[in-house]
């Protein structure tokens, strides 16, 4: 009782409840908080992770504007028919450079966190322009039109800006030559694409993603992304049990 | 959500004879089993059949369409007469054609959602005797077909409602107004005169 009559000061004073209130609530910004403070140790420490390659990265922006992650996650749960389904879990490094990531929260269509490689380039080119012509029962919409848009990368490098000051590590090298990379990645023949993989790692790979050589569509850059994903990490080398991974 | 029920203590018959009051507490019911229904989604057990699948999808829409909808709905209908100095809404048939119609659609969306979700959920992780996933991903889609035809069925009920909401607060604010305002017509008159 005599805690029910203190409540009743507190609910009389409107200075008293607001601070009250501001307490209360702040415990629970709190415990959402404080972890991020430790972000560093709950990233495993893994090989073969790079920031994607300015066409990929271009391709990504694609998937966020049409909204992709609306009907596709991008987070492999660590449950058995999930790995059997789509393969290995998905680990926290594997989103160090998204920003924004795109892990999702519906699956009306398969989780695509490791699609890269699982169809050929022509199968995605296909089913993106005509889903129900490779999948007869599918409900994707279609996107034909990304083969017919030229791909605008003339901001390519301000967004790489933007994604360093939020700390994705590209260096200046990088970000210099971002429309010479994109042009080399959708060349199978560019002679550029040497310096293409030593800026980004020997596995990047440089082909006409959408079988069309004239020109870049924004076509080009979505499947180079999708190609990618989840390729990175060596999860041969990734050892769940290390001490620095165990959490 | 009890708060909101207590205080109907003593006049719960209102809600068989005011439309607006039994929307209101609907939306209090919706609240409630929203609310429940969100941190049992919580708990692992439960959100590895449910996360992913349109079980979240019907949840989220009995908070949306059940408490957000009908408790602003409800507001609206009482506070359209005030703001316009009428004595009542135009029509209180046409709120209980509003409250049936959009109840009923919601029930259909979420009962739909329901059993799409946890049916997708199950096959996703079911497996065959001799341990292969039992079902591919394209045939988990085509399975929900069903509860999707009843799901838009189940909105496009919810929306009519809105709609009939619409037009009865259309016809109130066109009511002839109520309220006499005799201190403000009379300096009009004088000066016309």
């Amino acid at each position: 009782m005599l805690t029910w009559k203190s409540h009743g000061k507190l609910e009389r004073n409107s200075l008293l409840l607001v601070i009250g209130i501001i307490f209360v609530v702040s415990i629970g910004g709190l415990v959402e908080i404080a972890p991020l403070f430790w972000i560093e140790s709950t990233v495993e420490k893994v090989d073969g992770m790079r920031p994607y390659t300015p066409l990929e990265q271009a391709g990504r922006d694609i998937y966020v504007r049409e909204g992709c992650h609306t009907c596709h996650s991008q987070m492999i749960r660590p449950l058995r028919d999930e790995v059997e389904r789509y393969g290995h879990y998905s680990l926290a490094a594997e989103s160090m450079y998204d920003h924004p990531f795109q892990w999702g929260s519906k699956r009306t269509g398969p989780d695509l966190a490791r699609v890269g490689g699982k169809y050929s380039d022509a199968w995605q080119k296909e089913h993106l322009t005509d889903p129900r012509g490779m999948v007869p029962e599918s409900v994707m919409p279609p996107y034909a039109f990304l083969n017919e848009r030229e791909l605008s990368f003339k901001d390519i490098e301000d967004r790489m800006r933007a994604l360093r000051r939020v700390g994705v590590p590209y260096t200046d090298a990088q970000i210099a030559n971002a429309r010479t990379d994109i042009a080399a990645q959708a060349d199978e023949f560019s002679s550029d694409s040497v310096n293409l993989k030593r800026r980004y790692g020997t596995k990047v790979v440089n082909r006409d993603f959408d079988g069309d050589p004239d020109v870049i569509t924004e076509m080009d850059a979505l499947i180079a992304y999708l190609q990618m994903l989840g390729t990175l990490v060596d999860l041969k080398t990734y050892q769940a049990a290390a001490p620095g991974n165990e959490r | 959500m009890i708060n909101g029920l207590m205080t109907l203590s003593g006049a719960w018959d209102k809600i068989r004879t005011d439309p607006v009051i039994r929307m209101m507490v609907t939306a209090l019911a919706f609240y409630g089993m929203a609310t429940f229904e969100g941190p049992l989604m919580s708990i692992r057990a439960v959100n590895s059949l449910s996360h992913y699948t349109d079980w979240t999808i019907g949840h989220v829409h009995s908070g949306a369409l059940g408490w957000v909808g009908f408790i602003s709905f409800a507001a609206i209908y009482c506070m359209v007469p005030w703001l316009w100095k009428k004595e009542r809404i135009y029509s209180n048939r046409l709120i209980e054609w509003h409250f049936w119609i959009a109840t009923l659609g919601l029930l259909l969306y979420i009962a739909a959602m329901w059993v799409s979700g946890i049916m997708e959920g199950l096959m996703w992780r079911a497996y065959t005797p001799d341990g292969f996933l039992a079902w591919t991903f394209i045939e988990t889609v085509s399975a929900k077909h069903v509860e999707n035809v009843i799901r838009t069925l189940g909105g496009a009920l919810f929306l009519s409602g809105a709609v009939i909401m619409a037009y009865n607060l259309w016809r109130t604010v066109r009511l002839p107004s109520t309220t006499e305002q005799p201190a403000l017509n009379a300096p009009v008159l004088a000066a016309t005169a």
